[in-house]
């Protein structure tokens, strides 16, 4: 879209509007953290900290050993229960996107294990698999899988029947069948699916380190809490908003390599 | 093939749809043959189980009690002498792969080589008047192109028989009439041999070599009509015909006859 806007525009009006773009994406946060520079050195209240002291503890306290130590780990333990996540929510939800009777059966079933705040598990998880990284990895992908197990089964449902008739009379073989037309068909709700997933797998990789853990993000913030270490523990904090801005970033550019056909065709019909 | 005998029979078809409310007979007892090279337009009024008998003749369907049979063989599954062009081109044609790969897909399992593919797929967009438009997707091209698309899809197959389920329904005229040159051109150039089904009895004799006029659900054949216009037929000249307007006519009225009720044909035995 800006792409085609800016081939159109004058260079004038161009450098106009890249500042103007500029100006409305930094613009709010600048504000607001002058906002919290001027407000912080009036207050004195000892678990609130000023931007300046954040800084500080973020570059003392992340770049470094703890990088190794704890920042690495969580986001290995995250992307290994991510990608478990997708891989088996996928594939599970393809065959339950297929077969009716098994759809129907189970249903029901998944819709009650859904339900169930992943967090609770924690402890179960712990007297089965130990505290372990295994245990870790199960916590975030029981979690993380339902919403793409059942936005699969969805779309994997709802594949066009017109579409598998013609599959049919060509005789496309059954492989041929999954990957070049229930899977991409399913590819948008699957990537709705991954989308929500992300922020559940976050919130739930901190969460199993909260509990019981000697390494890892949520087991430092946890441990800068306990011992009054506050401008530490924000820190802790802004690095698990920047993981999550960087995910978000990370699956938009490779959705947009995946739906570019069904953006692409969105935008024909709008048209 | 070369002793005259047909390229596909069809006897006897019947066939029952199970619904909630009992049983729908949508075909009743459809009995044809056709030759090879042949281009027969199946008209019929709407509701009267034409693309129910298309997709017993594609294999799609099982027919209740009947059969179909190709080159002498009978039809028990999509077969590889048979391509189907649907209706809904936007349903049928793959939004996520482009001309080529659409055209491609029902070779795969073909055994050729890279390059015989490769000619096989530019050769069909050739015929279809899409050269260019290989590398485009489909939604970026006009309701025509993806219809072409589609044709040019099937005849990349290879069939023996093109089967077409109201191929020009959803386009506008222009588009049409363009489209319907493009089926006699290719049944001339290539001697393919089609079935044609549409509910629109101008294109029916404009296209056919022969129209099978259907009755009314429970179907059977109302009348199996010669069409004897000449070869090369053009929108202009071909419609102008008096020949043509008496055949148009004709099925006019057989349809007309079809829709006010059963004709007084026993009814076969179960």
């Amino acid at each position: 879209m800006t792409a085609l806007g800016a081939g159109r525009a004058r260079p004038r009006d161009l450098g106009v509007r890249v500042a103007e773009n500029v100006l409305f994406a930094v613009g709010l946060p600048v504000l607001a953290v002058g906002l919290w520079a001027v407000w912080s050195t009036r207050s004195t209240n000892r678990f609130l900290v000023g931007p300046r002291a954040l800084l500080d503890a973020f570059r003392q306290t992340w770049i470094g050993p703890a990088f190794v130590d704890d920042v690495l780990p969580s986001l290995y333990r995250l992307l290994i229960g991510l990608f478990a996540s997708v891989l088996l929510g996928v594939a599970a939800g393809v065959v339950i996107g297929r077969l009716r009777p098994l759809r129907e059966i189970l249903e029901p079933l998944l819709e009650f294990f859904r339900a169930i705040p992943p967090p609770v598990l924690i402890p179960v998880a712990m007297l089965l698999l130990g505290i372990t990284d295994t245990m870790k990895v199960v916590v975030i992908v029981s979690g993380a899988i339902w919403p793409i197990l059942l936005n699969t089964i969805e779309g994997v449902r709802a594949t066009d029947s017109v579409m598998m008739e013609t599959a049919h009379s060509f005789r496309i073989s059954r492989w041929d069948r999954l990957w070049l037309l229930i899977l991409p068909a399913a590819s948008p709700r699957i990537m709705t699916g991954v989308r929500q997933a992300l922020s559940v797998a976050l919130i739930l990789m901190v969460i199993s380190e909260m509990f019981a853990s000697s390494a890892g993000l949520g087991y430092r913030i946890a441990y800068f809490q306990r011992n009054y270490l506050i401008a530490e523990m924000w820190s802790g904090i802004l690095l698990l908003g920047l993981i999550g801005v960087f995910l978000a970033v990370a699956f938009g550019v490779v959705e947009r390599r995946v739906l570019r056909w069904y953006h692409g065709m969105k935008e024909v019909n709008r048209g | 093939m070369a002793d005259g005998s047909p390229l596909l029979r069809v006897e006897h078809l019947r066939k029952v749809y199970a619904s909630g409310r009992g049983e729908v007979e949508a075909i009743g007892d459809l009995s044809f043959t056709m030759d090879p090279g042949e281009l027969l337009c199946i008209v019929g009024p709407s509701g009267c189980g034409k693309t129910t008998l298309l997709k017993c003749l594609a294999g799609l369907l099982r027919p209740t009690s009947g059969l179909v049979e190709m080159e002498g063989s009978p039809v028990t599954g999509p077969s590889p002498a048979m391509a189907v062009v649907f209706q809904e081109y936007g349903r049928s044609l793959y939004p996520w792969l482009t001309v080529r790969g659409n055209v491609e897909l029902p070779l795969r399992h073909k055994k050729l080589s890279r390059a015989e593919r490769a000619r096989a797929v530019a050769d069909a967009l050739d015929a279809v008047g899409l050269p260019q438009s290989a590398r485009s997707h489909p939604w970026q091209l006009s309701g025509g192109m993806q219809q072409r698309v589609a044709i040019a899809r099937a005849i990349a197959y290879q069939p023996d028989v093109l089967i077409m389920d109201e191929p020009f329904a959803a386009v506008d005229a222009q588009t049409r009439a363009d489209l319907e040159d493009l089926v006699r051109e290719l049944h001339l150039t290539r001697g393919i041999s089609t079935v044609f089904v549409t509910h629109d009895i101008d294109e029916s004799v404009y296209l056919g070599q022969r129209v099978l006029v259907l009755s009314n659900a429970p179907t059977r054949v109302q009348e199996d009509l010669v069409i004897d216009l000449p070869r090369e037929r053009d929108q202009l000249t071909t419609r102008a015909l008096p020949r043509f307007t008496e055949l148009r006519t004709r099925v006019y009225e057989q349809i007309q006859r079809a829709k006010r009720g059963p004709i007084a044909a026993p009814r076969p035995a179960p």
